[in-house]
């Protein structure tokens, strides 16, 4: 029994465990991200102000990385265990059933449900964060008008429209994939397990409903 | 076997077909009258390869041993499930009366890369093998063994070692996973040495080694969709695959090869 020196990221076990390990702190970011987004129901200025304190930190351009990185690690070793899951069976079956009592739609169309949030994010990020340039004059300071850019990105029901897919996908995703992590990380006991997976689902549910909430807000501010 | 005529079923079976391992194979078609709804499935493809032996002297290549659900021989992908629809049942223990008369039965090999089909529905499992040599045993000295008792066991880890040895190593968790993945049957290896005294001192090693055997033979990466532990024939539990997944980390922490 020798176990031979190679790095432990090669390893089956190693890379679903950093799948694991950074999808926690991606779904630690969109509970954030939602928690903050939530300052647009209190008005336009709340939300500047929000944004505004966040941008202007030295700082954000450090968790800017981090959260890039930890985007980019969880989408390589994605991609890396499709293309090796799909060579571990180079002939598929004439025909596949599952029992109904494993997988379920959301574990497996992970593949599927991811990639559709990452091409909303791409698209997200040019409309919103690099998208239309206002700027507003509060208490005196200067910043950004991001509540406006929003509003407008959001007239258009093609673009609500999108986002609402998007974020489905994305609560269809993490419902699988939160409780998941916990299982790569090791953590299944009778105990707790039933608990986690609850968790879950409801965190897929809170993700696809939050995030939905706020182009179909914008939406209809817009109408005015 | 009771029954008269009217009871028996005719089937339209699709089974595949390969002549070796190199050979491309295909899927075929037979038809196959007087099937008693009590024959096992593997009773009811000794039929098929009687009738075909008269009719062209060839039969079906398949694996089988037991024939009371224990040794794991039996490796059939029946209608697109690994030991075909019924929770915890081993295709010798599937019963013809599971199916209705005039149903089609598509019946297929285990399909991974790290199985290779050596003719029809045999596959070579091999690589189970190669992945337990790795470290799925106890190193132990000769001479004389002590007293059982003076090893304490607690009455919890024994039954969970005990149902962790349920695992009869048949492969289905492979084959209904759809990454091919072999965790579950390496966990349950795993758990059942790694929660026994005796097992537990190599656990670390032992881990760091059948898994990266496992990774080396081909098998695929797991996705935590659990169709494995659906479709095994013992219930074998994946928790057993986060104890490896704990016992791995653990290893990969503080190993010092
Ligand atoms: S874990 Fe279950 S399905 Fe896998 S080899 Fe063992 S008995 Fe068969
Ligand atoms: S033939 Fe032995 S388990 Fe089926």
């Amino acid at each position: 029994m020798s176990s031979k020196g190679s790095c432990s990221l090669h390893s089956s076990i190693g890379k679903k465990q950093v799948m694991g390990v950074s999808g926690l702190l991606l779904c630690g970011f969109l509970l954030t991200h939602m928690l903050g987004n939530f300052t647009m129901f209190i008005g336009a200025d709340a939300f500047n102000k929000y944004s505004h304190t966040l941008t202007s930190n030295p700082l954000i351009y450090l968790a800017e990385a981090g959260l890039a990185a930890l985007f980019l690690c969880h989408i390589f070793m994605a991609i890396k265990l499709i293309l090796e899951n799909k060579a571990a069976r180079p002939v598929s079956y004439h025909m596949r059933e599952t029992s109904g009592r494993g997988s379920t739609f959301a574990s497996s169309t992970m593949p599927y449900t991811g990639s559709i949030a990452l091409i909303f994010l791409i698209i997200h990020i040019l409309g919103l964060k690099f998208g239309t340039q206002y700027t507003i004059i509060i208490n005196g300071v200067e910043m950004r008008d991001i509540y406006k850019t929003t509003i407008e990105y959001f007239r258009d029901s093609l673009h609500v429209l999108g986002y609402i897919v998007a974020v489905v996908s994305l609560g269809i995703h993490v419902s699988h994939g939160f409780w998941s992590a916990f299982q790569s990380l090791g953590f299944n006991h009778p105990k707790y397990i039933g608990k986690i997976q609850l968790l879950s689902k409801l965190f897929g549910i809170v993700v696809a409903v939050g995030f939905s909430s706020f182009p179909i807000f914008c939406y209809l501010q817009g109408g005015k | 076997m009771g029954g008269n005529n009217s009871d028996t079923m005719s089937l339209n079976l699709k089974v595949w077909r390969q002549k070796n391992n190199k050979d491309k194979g295909s899927m075929i078609d037979y038809k196959l009258d007087g099937v008693s709804p009590d024959m096992s499935f593997l009773e009811m493809m000794d039929t098929l390869n009687n009738k075909l032996i008269k009719e062209q002297g060839d039969s079906i290549a398949f694996d089988h041993d037991c024939r009371e659900g224990i040794c794991g021989m039996c490796s059939m992908m029946i209608n697109g499930q690994a030991h075909g629809p019924e929770a915890e049942t081993t295709t010798c223990q599937l019963h013809m009366r599971k199916f209705k008369d005039g149903d089609t039965i598509v019946v297929e090999p285990w399909r991974a890369k790290a199985f290779p089909v050596l003719k029809d529905l045999m596959v070579d499992r091999g690589a189970f093998d190669n992945i337990m040599a790795a470290g799925g045993f106890v190193n132990v000295n000769t001479g004389n063994p002590q007293d059982a008792n003076s090893i304490l066991i607690g009455q919890e880890n024994a039954e969970l070692a005990m149902d962790a040895a349920a695992c009869i190593g048949c492969g289905a968790c492979v084959a209904s996973c759809k990454n091919a993945s072999a965790m579950l049957f390496v966990s349950a290896k795993i758990s059942q040495l790694a929660l026994l005294p005796q097992g537990e001192v190599e656990s670390l090693a032992r881990t760091q080694a059948m898994v990266a055997k496992m990774d080396e033979l081909g098998f695929g990466n797991c996705t935590n969709e659990a169709e494995c532990e659906a479709q095994c024939p013992k219930g074998i539990k994946i928790e057993n695959i986060a104890r490896m997944n704990r016992e791995w980390f653990k290893g990969a922490l503080t190993s010092r090869k």
